[in-house]
């Protein structure tokens, strides 16, 4: 136990060990406060279908051989959601067959692009780390976490600012516009931030996985409480305090960061729907 | 000048008309139902009034002090509402959106209007109480207090009985007809004839038969049609 507790505390005197955990706590709290929107709007597949973009976008960015692949992923996921959400309205392809089109298109490209064009020696891990999450995390820079704590006050400020906004067109869409809400402003607002999300999560856990940090914590929080602010508190402490012990756990026993976190997740997931089922048989 | 005035109105979805050439007023005070068969363009047209489609010809004039944005609306409940986790107490303050203007949060004149209207559907206590829970008449009753939050000038509902058991839509017409003598104009979507000509001033019916003006011209068309040789049977 000693022995544990050494390693502990020589792990987390390393720069690298806090960053990570900084940048994951960060993701986390972000992806979660929207996660909520997403899901109660039925909008979850659309978290799965950008991740993909951003894969496909960071393995031609790749390809191409940019240094940041953020500078490229980052436009073209923006793009995508916005396009997603506009055409989930009125689109001659309905809402989930143009999201499934084009996740599977991107990822189809990026490993075509990737396999034809292989930029490091290294190919199938390349595709593993983009895919499942990186170790990267650990190799994260000072500007890595200065660019992510700036993009998380944002989409936190702006979570809270427009929260009434949020409730409202999330609740019922026809009666915020016909009162005089600008919804539209808003469903772009949202989707811009989900892509940066996204782009931002991509190190952290991987494209395959980042749906789960976006859908597990709303829908463990909707099991137990009743009301959309406690849904939206409880979520974002689910899904920080997952990511902290997922990432603290997968150096500590050196298994990848991302399915570690989601399988965290997957646990308080199912915490909560028993507890919910519990609760609702007590219910009047 | 009459709150809303319709004049040649056509609307519908991608420049295909549903309504054609429709013509009607409301006042205020009013208590305006609407009918029409399934598909009659009953939900296009309450889509136009309250501004979500824009009209393909002709227009909608909003007069009387009356704005746009001042339309209370109650529309049918959809699958995402039914089972949305929110307590009655958010769910009614989000109506008063309109009235935050640039602020971000709701005050105390917000939640004080929160209460009254609660109080005004008879569900008084309940703001801490789960959306989700309540039964089908209940929930109608707190869409009708967030939709009085927004406005007490004038509310569209959209088949506001619905799917509700006989005693529930008692109370929801009892409830609708003392907004209504309050001042506040009705603007109903029906499918119930014979309840709805209970309380309507107006009617107008669209669809095959055209129909626009008091309940007594519309009763005594009604009756002349049911008396002259076959119109009855086929247009009863």
């Amino acid at each position: 136990m000693a022995e544990f507790f050494q390693k502990f505390a020589e792990y987390f005197s390393l720069p690298m060990t806090y960053r990570a955990l900084i940048v994951g706590v960060l993701i986390a709290l972000c992806s979660s406060l929207f996660g909520v929107t997403l899901v109660l709007k039925r909008f979850s597949f659309i978290g799965d279908g950008l991740s993909h973009v951003a894969f496909g976008s960071m393995t031609v960015a790749a390809v191409v051989g940019l240094t940041d692949q953020m500078l490229l992923a980052l436009p073209i996921t923006v793009l995508c959601a916005v396009l997603l959400l506009k055409s989930g309205a009125k689109a001659k392809i309905k809402g989930d067959a143009a999201v499934a089109m084009l996740s599977v298109g991107a990822l189809a490209i990026g490993y075509m692009l990737i396999f034809l064009f292989p930029p490091s020696s290294n190919f199938s891990a390349d595709v593993c780390s983009t895919l499942f999450g990186s170790f990267s995390i650990l190799t994260l820079t000072g500007t890595d976490v200065f660019l992510c704590v700036a993009l998380s006050v944002i989409c936190v400020l702006t979570f809270i600012i427009f929260y009434n906004r949020i409730f409202a067109i999330t609740f019922d869409e026809n009666f915020a516009r016909a009162t005089g809400t600008k919804a539209d402003a808003y469903n772009l607002i949202t989707a811009v931030i989900i892509a940066v999300v996204i782009v931002l999560a991509m190190k952290l856990v991987g494209s395959l996985l980042i749906s789960a940090l976006i859908v597990f914590p709303a829908l463990s929080a909707m099991r137990v409480c009743k009301t959309f602010k406690s849904v939206t508190i409880l979520a974002t402490v689910i899904s920080v305090s997952c990511a902290m012990l997922g990432i603290i756990v997968a150096i500590m026993a050196g298994t990848p960061v991302g399915p570690t976190i989601v399988v965290a997740d997957l646990i308080v997931f199912s915490a909560c729907v028993i507890i919910g089922a519990a609760s609702g048989r007590k219910r009047v | 000048m009459a709150q809303i005035s319709c004049r040649n109105l056509s609307c519908g979805y991608d420049n295909r008309a549903v309504i054609k050439d429709l013509s009607f007023t409301v006042n205020g005070g009013d208590y305006l139902v609407i009918m029409g068969e399934n598909g009659a363009g009953k939900s296009t047209l309450v889509k136009t009034l309250l501004g979500l489609l824009k009209p393909i010809e002709g227009e909608a004039v909003f007069g009387d002090g009356l704005k746009k944005s001042e339309i209370g609306y109650l529309s049918q409940q959809t699958a995402v509402q039914r089972d949305f986790p929110a307590s009655v107490g958010e769910v009614v303050l989000s109506g008063c959106l309109p009235r935050l203007g640039r602020r971000p949060f709701f005050g105390k004149a917000e939640k004080a209007l929160m209460k009254k209207n609660l109080e005004t559907m008879g569900l008084s206590g309940f703001e801490k109480r789960s959306y989700r829970f309540l039964s089908g008449g209940q929930q109608q009753r707190v869409l009708l207090a967030r939709a009085l939050c927004a406005t007490d000038k004038i509310l569209l509902l959209d088949e506001p009985v619905s799917g509700l058991d006989p005693n529930a839509t008692e109370e929801m017409y009892a409830l609708i007809e003392r907004l209504n003598q309050n001042g506040t104009t009705i603007i109903m979507i029906s499918h119930d004839i014979t309840e709805s000509l209970k309380y309507a001033t107006h009617i107008l019916r669209i669809g095959k038969e055209y129909f626009f003006g008091t309940k007594a011209e519309y009763l005594s068309a009604a009756h002349k049609a049911a008396y002259s040789n076959d119109g009855g049977k086929t247009n009863g």
